[in-house]
C-alpha cells in the first residue's frame, strides 16, 4: 500500500515487545507521533480519552461564563467576555479535530457527552453567582488550566501538541482579563470588594482540585508520563499554581481562604514554596461523579442546544445533497 | 441516526508572498459553509488573507513507510547538499 | 449642530447594541460548534460599531454622559432602536433572517455614508462596510439553506418571515433628527434605500425558494421609544449591574 486517505486509520498494529520498545524509543528521543504512525492501542485510547475530555471541558466551560454575557456591566467587558467564551468554543473545536485524527468522530464524542458517558472538568459544575465569578474564573480556573496546558504543547502526539500551541497562544489574554476584573473590583467600593472576596472563597478550593487527586492516588499518571502525554504530575502542577496565585492575591489585597497556608522553605528543591491546608477530596469525588451543583443543568443546556439545532443541521445536509444533484 | 457533516481541512495564507499553510479542520455541509466557518474559526485574530478548504476525504496521503523509504534513499545522496563540496575559503561566499 | 446629530447617532448606536445583545445570547447554545464561533463574531462586530457610535455621541451629549452611561444608563423609553432589533431569538432561522434584513440595509446605509460631512461617521462607515459584507454572506447563505433545506426548515423560515417582515419598514423611516442630518450632509436618506433593499432581499428569497411577503400593516415606534414588551426584559438584564451598583467602576 503506497497511499491512503487522510481519514484512514490502521489500528491493526501487532504489539510485539520489539514494536513497543521501538515506539518507546521514538518517544524517548522526543520524536512526535503523527496520525498515520503505528502506535500502541493503549496510547491511542489514552489520547482519545484525554483529548475528548479536554474538548468537552472547553464546550461545557462556555456555559458558566456565558451565563454573564448578557449582564456584563460595560461595553468593553461585554465584548471581552463574548470574545473569551467564543475562544473556548474554538478551543473545543481544535481539540475535537485533534481527537478525530485518532479515528473517532466528533459526532461520537458529542453523543458520549450528551449521554453523560464522557467526563469533563468538574469545575464547570459550580455556578457563577456574581460578576466577580467571571473574574475568579479567568484568574484562577484559566490560571490553573494554563499550568496544565503549557506542558501539553510538548506532548508526544503531534496534532494534540499543535492544538495546544494554538490554544495557549489564544488563552494568554484570558487569565489577564480575569485578574483585571478582580483587581478592578478589589479596588472598588466595599460591595465590590466583598463580591471579589466571596468569589475567591468559592473558587479557590475547586481550582486546587482541578489538578486532580494527589500523586499517591492518581492511576493514569505513570504511563502517561512515560509516553510524554503528561510531563508533570498533578502535585507538581498544583504547586506551581499555588506559588503563582498567592502573590497575585496579595497584590490586590484579597485573602486566600486557607488558614493553614504557609511558606515552606523545603519545597521546590529548597527554593521554597507554599504549602496548603487539606483539600476536601470527598467533595472532589462527589463532583467528579456527577454530584456538582450544576452538573445536570450543564448537560441539559448542551442537549437543548444540540437537539434544538438538529433541524438546522438537517436542512444544511439536505441542501448540500440537492445542490450536488 | 444523525450523520456526521463533512470534515474539511483548512489552509490559510497569512500574507501575500507566503504559501497556504494547514491550520486545522472544521465540519461543514458544503463548500460555502466550510469557507464561512473556516473564516470564523481560523482568522479571528487577523491570521489570514486567503483561505482554502478541502474535504478531508479527498486528500490522498502517503503512508509513513513510503516516506521513510524515500528518506533513507535520499540520505545516501549527500552530493545534493552544498557542504559536500570543498571550495577554498578565499573564493568567498558561494 | 449637536442635538439632532447626537440623537441620530444614538438611533444608530442603539440598533447595533440591541441587535448585538440578541446575538450574544446565542453564545454556547448554537446549532453547531462552528456556528458557536460565527455568531459571536457577528455580535462582536456589532458591539464594536455600537461602542464607536456611543463614544461619538458622548462627545456631543449636552449631559456629558460617557459611552457606557449612554449604553447602560437610560430608561426603556429612551432607547431609539428599531423594533426589529429587540425581537427575541425564537429559533436560529429568526436570528439569521433578522441579520439578513439588517445587514442588507446597513451595507447600503454605510456605502452612502462614506462621504459624510461628519468625519467620525465617514470613518465608521468605511470600517463597517467591509464587515457587513460578510454578515450578509453569512446570514444569506443560511437563509438559502434553511428555506430550501427540509420541509421543517422551510416552515420555520415561513414562520420567521411572517413574524419579522412587518418590522422591516421602520428601517427606512426618517425621524425628525435624521431629516436634519440629511440636510446637513451627515447621514444618508434611509427612505431612498427601500427599493434597492427589496430587490436584494427578493433575490435571496428566490434562491431560498421563499415567497417575498405582502404586508398589510408594518410596525414601528422604536425611534420614539415605543418598544415591544420584550425590550423591557432585555434592558433589565443588560443593565442589571449598573442598576444594582450605581456609579461604580467595572
Amino acid at each position: 500500500m503506497y497511499t491512503q486517505g487522510l481519514l484512514d486509520h490502521s489500528e491493526e498494529t501487532e504489539e510485539t515487545p520489539e514494536f513497543l520498545a521501538a515506539f518507546q524509543k521514538r518517544i524517548d528521543q522526543e520524536e512526535k507521533i503523527e496520525p498515520h504512525d503505528p502506535m500502541p492501542r493503549a496510547y491511542r485510547k489514552t489520547l482519545i480519552r484525554q483529548i475528548s475530555q479536554h474538548a468537552h471541558s472547553e464546550i461545557v466551560g462556555m456555559l458558566p461564563e456565558g451565563n454573564w454575557i448578557t449582564r456584563a456591566p460595560t461595553l468593553k467587558r461585554k465584548a471581552v467576555l463574548l470574545a473569551k467564551v467564543q475562544d473556548e468554543g474554538g478551543h473545543g473545536l481544535y481539540l475535537y479535530a485533534a481527537a478525530e485524527t485518532l479515528g473517532i468522530s466528533r459526532l461520537e464524542m458529542t453523543e458520549q457527552l450528551l449521554k453523560g458517558e464522557a467526563k469533563y472538568s468538574s469545575i464547570f459544575n459550580y455556578p457563577t453567582l456574581t460578576w466577580a465569578d467571571i473574574g475568579a474564573i479567568g484568574w484562577l480556573v484559566d490560571g490553573a488550566a494554563i499550568m496544565n496546558q503549557i506542558p501539553l504543547c510538548r506532548c508526544s502526539y503531534g496534532p494534540y501538541a499543535r492544538a495546544m500551541i494554538k490554544i495557549c497562544k489564544e488563552e494568554s489574554f484570558h487569565q489577564r482579563q480575569g485578574y483585571e476584573v478582580m483587581m478592578t473590583l478589589a479596588e472598588g467600593s466595599k460591595e465590590q470588594r466583598d463580591m471579589a472576596q466571596d468569589a475567591l472563597n468559592r473558587w479557590w478550593w475547586p481550582s486546587l482540585m482541578m489538578f486532580g487527586p494527589p500523586d499517591t492516588e492518581s492511576s493514569n499518571t505513570d504511563q502517561s508520563m512515560k509516553w510524554k502525554i503528561k510531563r508533570f504530575t498533578n502535585d507538581q502542577l498544583r504547586q506551581k499554581f499555588l506559588d503563582a496565585a498567592i502573590p497575585q492575591a496579595k497584590r490586590i489585597n484579597l485573602t486566600i481562604p486557607d488558614k493553614n497556608l504557609k511558606w515552606n522553605k523545603k519545597l521546590n528543591n529548597g527554593r521554597g514554596g507554599y504549602s496548603h491546608g487539606p483539600i476536601d477530596w470527598e467533595e472532589f469525588w462527589r463532583v467528579v461523579k456527577g454530584g456538582g451543583p450544576m452538573a445536570r443543568d450543564r448537560l441539559r443546556a448542551r442537549k437543548k442546544a444540540w437537539d434544538g439545532g438538529k433541524w438546522v443541521r438537517d436542512a444544511a445536509t439536505a441542501y448540500a445533497r440537492k445542490v450536488k444533484r | 441516526m444523525e450523520k456526521e457533516t463533512l470534515l474539511w481541512e483548512v489552509f490559510v495564507r497569512s500574507k501575500n508572498g507566503l504559501s497556504h499553510k494547514h491550520v486545522g479542520s472544521i465540519h461543514a455541509s458544503d463548500k460555502m459553509m466550510a469557507l464561512n466557518s473556516a473564516r470564523d474559526t481560523y482568522t479571528r485574530r487577523n491570521e489570514g488573507i486567503s483561505i482554502w478548504v478541502v474535504p478531508s476525504h479527498l486528500i490522498t496521503a502517503s503512508t509513513s513507510n513510503d516516506i521513510s523509504d524515500a528518506l533513507a534513499n535520499s540520505e545516501n545522496k549527500i552530493y545534493r547538499h552544498p557542504s559536500f563540496y570543498d571550495i577554498p575559503d578565499d573564493v568567498g561566499h558561494m | 449642530m449637536s442635538d439632532h446629530l447626537f440623537s441620530s447617532i444614538l438611533e444608530l448606536a442603539d440598533d447595533h447594541l440591541i441587535l448585538g445583545h440578541r446575538l450574544s445570547e446565542w453564545c454556547g447554545h448554537a446549532p453547531t460548534l462552528e456556528e458557536d464561533l460565527s455568531l459571536p463574531n457577528l455580535g462582536l462586530d456589532l458591539l464594536g460599531v455600537a461602542t464607536s457610535l456611543y463614544s461619538f455621541a458622548s462627545k456631543l451629549d449636552s449631559k456629558c454622559r460617557s459611552d457606557d452611561q449612554l449604553a447602560f444608563g437610560r430608561l426603556e423609553r429612551e432607547y431609539k432602536s428599531c423594533l426589529l432589533m429587540e425581537k427575541p431569538n425564537e429559533h436560529f432561522g429568526y436570528t439569521m433572517l433578522k441579520q439578513l434584513y439588517f445587514s442588507t440595509f446597513m451595507e447600503m446605509f454605510w456605502e452612502n455614508s462614506l462621504h459624510s460631512k461628519y468625519e467620525d461617521i465617514a470613518a465608521v462607515a468605511s470600517k463597517s462596510v467591509k464587515e457587513i459584507a460578510y454578515h450578509i454572506r453569512h446570514s444569506g447563505e443560511w437563509v438559502i439553506r434553511l428555506g430550501d433545506g427540509t420541509k421543517e426548515s422551510r416552515n420555520k423560515m415561513l414562520e420567521a418571515i411572517y413574524e419579522l417582515h412587518p418590522y422591516t419598514d421602520e428601517l427606512f423611516h426618517m425621524s425628525k433628527c435624521s431629516k436634519q442630518c440629511l440636510r446637513d450632509g451627515y447621514l444618508p436618506d434611509r427612505s431612498k434605500l427601500r427599493s434597492s433593499w427589496i430587490t436584494r432581499i427578493e433575490s435571496i428569497f428566490e434562491e431560498a425558494t421563499l415567497p417575498f411577503p405582502t404586508i398589510s400593516y408594518f410596525h414601528a415606534g422604536g425611534r420614539d421609544g415605543i418598544h415591544t414588551e420584550s425590550m423591557g426584559h432585555l434592558i433589565s438584564e443588560m443593565q442589571y449591574l449598573q442598576r444594582a451598583y450605581p456609579g461604580q467602576k467595572w
